[in-house]
């Protein structure tokens, strides 16, 4: 038997280290075409999606003075921040669930402004840190039940949307408050196609804006928001479906007229203003009474306001929800 | 080893493919957050893709004349039924845990479950009478029982259209296919009438 001994060879020595660094670009451009006519025709998206690198977003900076707050959920148990950060619905970055974690790094969200418009004393662009700075960082866990019927338990943090509003002194018109997100095809990369009306609108009713369970979310798990989570400062409103929260916020508008929200643009007959959880208004895709626990097998009932109820009922007391859908 | 032998091999491994690798990353736990809507999303996408596929089959053999090629058909046919199978158990196992109530609700109450399974009852149906018994049996029947692929191919790519919230390219490529592979058929019989 002839054993041979290793060459002295190291691999930078046979291919330049920027050349071999941009092999998966090449993978992406050349290898995706030549890696069989056969297999390329039957599965196109596939095929791209093959080729794509995880690219995983590292955890983000850790949050200083992050406080407790007595309106988390208790006796949940959290979804993993894995879960949280790779199964998203964030279609500027693609309409796959694993899209946004692998296309979220081409965003960079700082520097980022805020612009606030509409009936208020107080309006102008903020700088991010300018804009959270007067509010104290709060955790806050909360149920988010997507209207796909699946749920997760995630420990947001975030700053009370309530005091937010507050301090821009919103006159006696404004009613409604329209929340308007980042458009930005060169970071976001799915804004290039029209899969949605860009930019993604969301509003509020100003008694829902001001309720204590809304929050402009900064982080998870103590961290600042990941990229496909919606960095740097998302909508939460843990009564209604997940899509309510517009990610990404650009603009807060204090209006006189109902905000209309993307997907109710999308598919009317499918989507509300309201949007609220619940079991006993069906969507004619998914079932509204059941969900699945990400990370459990059998489906758990759907609660009314997502188990909410006690706090958020009775803005709605009168209405009827099989109509305000 | 004759040529169509070998590729029929070769498809044979190939269509194992998707199936076996979701099989190795259900142990290597890559099913995503949501397995359960990973498989039922797999299964089904590459039913879909099979069942055209083997649409194809007819066209290719006319086109070029190649005979032998026909081999490929049940095969195609047999795997597109092998992962509608699977992904029909996904849904009323893994998802529903045979709570018939609710996947009855369903049905009924939801366009796109209702076509759904239909194109189930319709692939079962060719599935079992794909047996060169039956082909012998029911004769010229046979001929006209199988034309159901043609509807069940039109109601599968329906579903998949209409589970989706936006339209996904996907759709838009297997139904520019699907137009082709049915057109050329209209054609075909046109010429030849």
């Amino acid at each position: 038997m002839l054993i041979r001994k290793a060459p002295d060879l190291r691999f930078s020595d046979i291919t330049p280290k920027p050349l071999y660094l941009r092999r998966r670009e090449f993978l992406q451009t050349a290898g995706g075409a030549a890696l069989g006519a056969a297999a390329a025709a039957m599965a196109p998206p596939f095929a791209a999606s093959a080729n794509a690198q995880a690219k995983t977003a590292a955890h983000g900076a850790k949050l200083a003075d992050v406080k407790k707050s007595p309106l988390s959920t208790t006796g949940e148990m959290l979804t993993s921040f894995d879960d949280i950060t790779s199964y998203n619905n964030f279609y500027e970055y693609g309409y796959e669930k694993d899209d946004p974690k692998q296309n979220a790094w081409h965003l960079k969200p700082r520097p980022w402004t805020i612009t606030v418009e509409g009936y208020a004393a107080r309006k102008g662009t903020f700088g991010f840190d300018e804009f959270i700075k007067p509010f104290p960082l709060e955790e806050r866990v909360y149920r988010m039940r997507c209207v796909e019927a699946w749920s997760m338990v995630i420990p947001w943090v975030g700053i009370p949307l309530k005091d937010v509003i507050a301090s821009f002194q919103p006159t006696p018109q404004a009613k409604y408050v329209e929340f308007v997100t980042a458009f930005n095809p060169a970071q976001m990369p799915a804004q290039t196609t029209r899969i949605l009306p860009w930019p993604y609108v969301e509003g509020l009713r100003m008694d829902e804006a001001m309720n204590p369970l809304a929050i402009l979310a900064v982080g998870l798990y103590e961290e600042t928001l990941p990229n496909q989570d919606g960095a740097p400062i998302r909508l939460v409103t843990p009564w209604k479906y997940g899509f309510k929260g517009g990610k990404s916020i650009v603009k807060i508008r204090l209006v006189d007229y109902q905000p209309k929200n993307t997907w109710q643009v999308m598919a009317p007959a499918e989507y509300g203003f309201y949007a609220n959880v619940n079991p006993n208004v069906n969507h004619p895709r998914w079932r509204q009474d059941s969900e699945r626990r990400i990370g459990e097998f059998f489906r758990r009932k759907t609660l009314m306001f997502n188990g909410y109820a006690d706090q958020v009922a009775s803005m709605y007391t009168g209405m009827d929800l099989k109509k305000n859908y | 080893m004759k040529p169509i032998v070998l590729l029929k091999r070769v498809i044979f491994a190939a269509a194992l493919i998707p199936a076996g690798t979701l099989v190795v990353d259900a142990f290597r736990g890559k099913l995503t957050a949501n397995p359960i809507d990973f498989i039922t999303d797999t299964t089904g996408v590459w039913a879909i893709r099979l069942l055209i596929t083997t649409l194809s089959i007819t066209p290719l053999r006319r086109l070029t004349g190649w005979n032998p090629i026909i081999q490929l058909r049940r095969m195609l046919g047999l795997f597109a039924f092998f992962y509608a199978t699977l992904h029909f158990l996904t849904w009323s196992v893994l998802d529903w845990f045979f709570d018939v109530r609710s996947m009855g609700e369903d049905v009924v109450k939801r366009p796109f479950i209702t076509l759904g399974m239909a194109t189930f009852l319709m692939l079962l149906s060719l599935a079992v009478t794909s047996t060169k018994a039956s082909v012998r049996k029911l004769g010229k029947k046979w001929t006209q029982l199988h034309r159901l692929i043609y509807a069940a191919s039109i109601t599968a790519l329906t579903h998949f259209w209409l589970v989706g919230k936006v339209t996904v390219t996907e759709v838009m490529y297997w139904a520019v296919v699907l137009t082709a592979l049915l057109g050329f058929r209209v054609w075909w019989v046109v010429r030849h009438a």
